[in-house]
């Protein structure tokens, strides 16, 4: 007797195959390298190499630095807004956040020129406030979308009932509506350092070589040949650091938190 | 079924066979045994998540049995995947294509269905049929015909989402019995649909089925709903069919206390069987129809709440004196709620009681149905008849004496139920009888048999009889206990 | 009066970001009408630095480029996404947590670990010719993740049973995935599309690594934006981008509010 021969599983199978060879043998061969010396046998000497300089060291917590007030800054700047947006008042139409959200869909590189030429006009000559105003520009919106998206499907009835139980607008606000909109704020701060603390583009545009990241070091290691395995562990570093993060993130916001991507729920 | 006989005798379009299913160890489907002939209108009835659906989904191919067989037009289409079975589906919620216009989804499957075009033969001389597909006139010729008889002629044109939902209902089932299927499965295809609605589907439906003459399996959880529409009614209960009978049958004949319970209203009891036609529950003592129970056998019994009469306190023409707790006009009739001796009855009457009345409950014999509570085995209360035989049901038993009973003895003789051999040729029994009635306990038919001396003979076995087969029965000697009876009960 | 200024002060404060917003855009499109070297000279008005992207053949080989890589990466990866999805929405237990696992990589990954991955996979496998196949493969694979996030929830909307349904009237596997399924998805599927063809376009570490000879929008601007002394030419070329993705999106808004409100006028 002839089985059913045909699942409609089967249509992953496809990407099970191809993402294990596209997305995992990819990451598996950079530890490989990471690993390995230039003659392919086992070592440790690349992470020696990080973990025994300190400039390098300096330049990791300098991106971690950098990431983090980047973060702190859209956090602040986009609470407000999502707030503000997602309140009945003021939410009519959605038209103010889709302007918001808007330049999330332009080519990051136009927008870090864009906000050079502004930071070139008025004169602005500190490289590091440079590199983070450039980050907070660029990656504004992507801490404003899950913000806004968890306040404004946030059930009503929940901060009319804390209202309702004698809580004054602070008080609802401090423990109903921010404690409620945690796992948005998660995501945000995700959607937000995880890029900045790997990337290099802004800062080789914006920077100088007093605002080196740990990406513009991963960048440089690849330039030449000899750097790769170097460079494979400094990623291998960066991997971790991600791993590490999204694992206190899922922790915090109870596995909610999810760096949803540029926000195709706008369209 | 070896036997050839039965086939032509009943006409089986479905046979499932020992069908199991199991869901990441969770056993829905438990070794289903279930025949269901051409024409018939057959319901799966049970609670939601008893394996009804998946029973359903299984037939229509949906789902793989995880082991036996699903045998359809005595051809085992276990294996054969959903498009190449000439079985169609009324879903839950229609599944309507929500892209497709009225006329469009029901011509779905006539647009992709091949039909035989007589043969032709090709160049090496062999013959081989050639298919076709149905013209554009055909197909609007059957779509209209099938909408017509769904009451929805000029609907074709319309948008499905623009449909009420008896509407939708009405184009999933001419979307599926266009492509006219040897059965036609519907799964609580009126769950969705409102009560009156509900109730104008169901004479709808089942006049389709009196006039289309296709198999109908029904998947329903509302008894009523399997009670007024079927041939026959499967109650299912955690993935074992607990009975399979006509609607009457269940209704007053209900195998347990599950299915008594699950269909209509019943008060459900246990008592004992001090004799033969007589029954004792809530304290006292009634006649009823059922006999061949162990002497005090406990029981359980079924009362339905229109079987139990009320009269006035002090009458004397009830059995059971009681008080009124309650009382509930329900349209044509009074429900109350009696207590009667520490025990509360549900009791349907057209004259009602005030509630703190005394009134007088009687039941008819009837009126109880007893019930086994859960059987082990048969046991008769017989003599010795020889060396090493017995009397049993009229029949003499060999069994293996070898606490050396003497002949005339009075002796208890136990029969497991899968010891027992029923044979398709009667003279090769010990002794006869005929199938009473099958009951499905997942692992094995659990089947009654009526020996020719009236007693009642359970037997589990893996073969499928059909109700009134004229059976032989056979029992090895090893598998009969035979105890000697003491003094003080041989003279009971 | 203390209502009325706090609501003031909420709408000037969301006015202020939305001007720091679109402000820097603005001034890029103002100054891409002069052509003076300098930022912030004025030197009359003029259409010439629009006259060079058009006539600048490394500019618009790199545009070429891109919309080519975009369009068929994002096209692959909407087939590929949504046959995938469709698979990944039935599966169970286990094997679903690791599909999910996979999908979600790559959205969380740091693009570098990516691009150098990618890098290093495409050495080993030799037989892959750096360029425009080792560009398409990793744009799909970074983009795919998105389309199948924006399909599986559209999946998870429809009623069961349709595709069984299809099965059920006798469409085998593939006609009832084409016939049945997949005109539920298309809304997710152009919403997919446009994502995978905007990460595409906005890629510029992943492609950096592995584009070999082939120039995109991105790699061109980096290599320009990171030499002293920016051209002015860059001033139209991206005031141009900009309004093209403005007026896209708009567009795109504008389409789909109507259908919205088509579907709804349909079911009242």
């Amino acid at each position: 007797m002839r089985r059913i021969s045909f699942k409609r599983t089967y249509f992953a199978m496809p990407y099970a195959v191809l993402g294990v060879l596209f997305v995992i043998v990819p990451l598996g061969i950079m530890v490989f390298y990471a690993f390995t010396g230039t003659d392919n046998s086992f070592t440790f000497s690349n992470f020696v190499n990080f973990f025994s300089k300190p400039a390098m060291i300096k330049v990791l917590f300098r991106s971690l630095g950098v990431a983090a007030i980047t973060t702190v800054v859209c956090l602040l700047l986009a609470y407000p807004i999502a707030l503000i947006l997602s309140s009945s008042k003021f939410n009519k139409s959605a038209i103010l956040i889709l302007m918001f959200v808007l330049p999330m869909w332009i080519n990051s590189l136009l927008r870090t020129y864009a906000i050079k030429i502004v930071l070139d006009l008025i004169g602005l000559k500190n490289a590091y406030a440079a590199v983070v105003i450039g980050m907070v520009y660029d990656f504004f919106p992507f801490m404003l979308l899950p913000l806004y998206t968890i306040l404004v499907n946030m059930d009503y009835s929940l901060t009319e009932a804390a209202t309702d139980l004698g809580s004054g607008s602070a008080g609802t606000f401090f423990r109903v509506k921010l404690p409620l909109s945690l796992p948005g704020i998660m995501s945000g701060i995700l959607m937000v350092f995880m890029p900045t603390v790997s990337t290099f583009a802004i800062s080789d545009i914006l920077g100088d070589t007093s605002t080196y990241m740990f990406g513009n070091i991963i960048n440089q290691w690849f330039g030449t040949q000899a750097g790769w395995h170097i460079g494979s562990a400094y990623s291998f570093i960066l991997l971790v650091l991600i791993a590490v993060t999204m694992f206190i993130a899922n922790k915090l916001s109870g596995g909610k938190a999810q760096p949803t991507g540029a926000g195709g729920n706008v369209l | 079924m070896e036997n050839g006989k039965l086939h032509e005798k009943f006409d089986k379009i479905i046979e499932i066979r020992g069908v199991s299913k199991v869901f990441d160890g969770i056993t829905v489907v438990d070794n289903m045994n279930l025949s269901i002939k051409r024409g018939e209108f057959v319901t799966l009835l049970g609670p939601s998540g008893c394996g009804k659906t998946t029973l359903l989904r299984m037939i229509a191919g949906f789902e793989t049995p995880t082991s036996g067989q699903i045998i359809l037009e005595r051809q085992d289409v276990t294996g054969i995947p959903p498009h190449k079975r000439p079985i169609n589906t009324v879903f839950q919620k229609y599944a309507l294509f929500p892209h497709l216009n009225v006329f469009n989804n029901v011509a779905f499957g006539l647009k992709i269905k091949q039909i035989p075009a007589g043969t032709s033969v090709d160049k090496k001389g062999r013959t081989k049929e050639v298919f076709r597909k149905y013209t554009k006139a055909e197909i609007k010729e059957k779509v209209e015909r099938a909408l017509a008889l769904v009451n929805l002629a000029d609907y074709g044109h319309r948008d499905v989402n623009s449909l009420s939902g008896g509407q939708q209902q009405r184009v999933a089932i001419a979307r599926a019995l266009v492509l006219e299927p040897k059965v036609l499965l519907l799964d609580e295809p009126l769950g969705a649909l409102d009560l009156k609605m509900r109730k104008d589907m169901q004479a709808e439906l089942k006049a389709m089925h009196r006039n289309l003459g296709i198999t109908f399996v029904y998947v329903t959880h509302d008894q009523e709903e399997a009670l007024t529409m079927s041939d026959n009614i499967a109650v299912i209960k955690d993935g074992v069919i607990q009975q399979y009978g006509t609607p009457k049958k269940i209704y007053d004949e209900p195998a347990n206390a599950f299915v008594a319970d699950f269909i209509g209203e019943s008060n459900i009891l246990s008592g004992t069987m001090p004799e033969d036609f007589r029954v004792v529950f809530c304290g006292e003592s009634f006649k009823c129809l059922d006999k061949g129970f162990a002497r005090n056998e406990k029981v359980d019994l079924v009362v339905r709440p229109e079987d139990i009469d009320v009269y006035k306190g002090g009458s004397g023409k009830g059995q059971l004196t009681g008080k009124v707790l309650s009382s509930v006009f329900k349209g044509t009739y009074y429900e109350m709620n009696i207590e009667a001796n520490g025990y509360e009855f549900t009791v349907q009457n057209t004259d009602e009681f005030a509630v703190g009345r005394t009134v007088e409950l009687g039941i008819e014999p009837d009126g109880i149905h007893i019930m086994k509570k859960l059987r082990t085995a048969n046991e008769y209360i017989t003599e010795v008849t020889g060396e090493n035989t017995v009397a049993i049901c009229g029949g003499d038993f060999e069994f293996i004496n070898s606490s050396g009973l003497e002949k005339g003895t009075r002796v208890k003789a136990v029969v497991p139920f899968d010891a027992v051999e029923l044979t398709d040729d009667e003279s090769d029994g010990v002794i006869g009888g005929n199938i009473a009635q099958s009951l499905y306990k997942g692992a094995y038919y659990q089947v009654q048999v009526y020996t020719d001396d009236d007693n009642d003979f359970f037997v589990d076995t893996a073969d499928e009889w059909d109700n009134d087969d004229r059976v032989g029965i056979r029992i090895p000697p090893e598998r009969i206990t035979v105890t000697a009876m003491e003094e003080d009960d041989a003279q009971d | 009066m203390n209502r009325r200024l706090k609501k003031a002060l909420a709408l000037s404060f969301v006015w202020l970001m939305l001007a720091i917003t679109y402000v820097p855009i603005l001034v890029l499109f103002v100054y891409s009408f002069t052509g003076a070297k300098v930022l912030g000279v004025w030197s009359g008005f003029t259409l010439e630095l629009y006259a060079k992207v058009f006539t600048d053949s490394q500019i618009m080989e790199a545009v070429r480029n891109s919309l080519i890589l975009a369009g068929s990466a994002a096209l692959i990866s909407t087939v590929f996404g949504t046959v995938s999805a469709i698979g990944i929405f039935y599966l169970r237990t286990w094997k679903r947590k690791c599909l999910d696992f996979l999908t979600q990589i790559t959205m969380i990954n740091a693009e570098i670990v990516t691009g150098i991955a990618f890098l290093l996979l495409f050495v080993m496998l030799k037989f892959i010719p750096t360029g425009w196949p080792t560009l398409i493969i990793a744009h799909v694979f970074i983009t795919v993740p998105y389309v199948i996030m924006s399909v599986l929830p559209r999946l998870g909307q429809l009623n069961p049973n349709l595709y069984e349904a299809g099965l059920d009237l006798g469409a085998g596997p593939l006609k009832a995935l084409v016939k049945v399924l997949i005109p539920q998805l298309i809304p997710a599927m152009i919403s997919g599309f446009a994502l995978a063809f905007t990460l595409s376009l906005d890629d510029f570490v992943v492609t950096k690594f592995i584009n070999g000879n082939v120039s995109t929008i991105s790699t061109y601007l980096y290599n320009k934006l990171t030499k002293k002394g920016v051209q002015p030419v860059l001033r139209a070329l991206s005031s141009l981008i900009f309004f093209a993705v403005l007026i896209i999106l708009i567009v795109i808004n504008v389409v789909s509010a109507r259908r919205a409100r088509n579907a709804q006028k349909k079911a009242n």
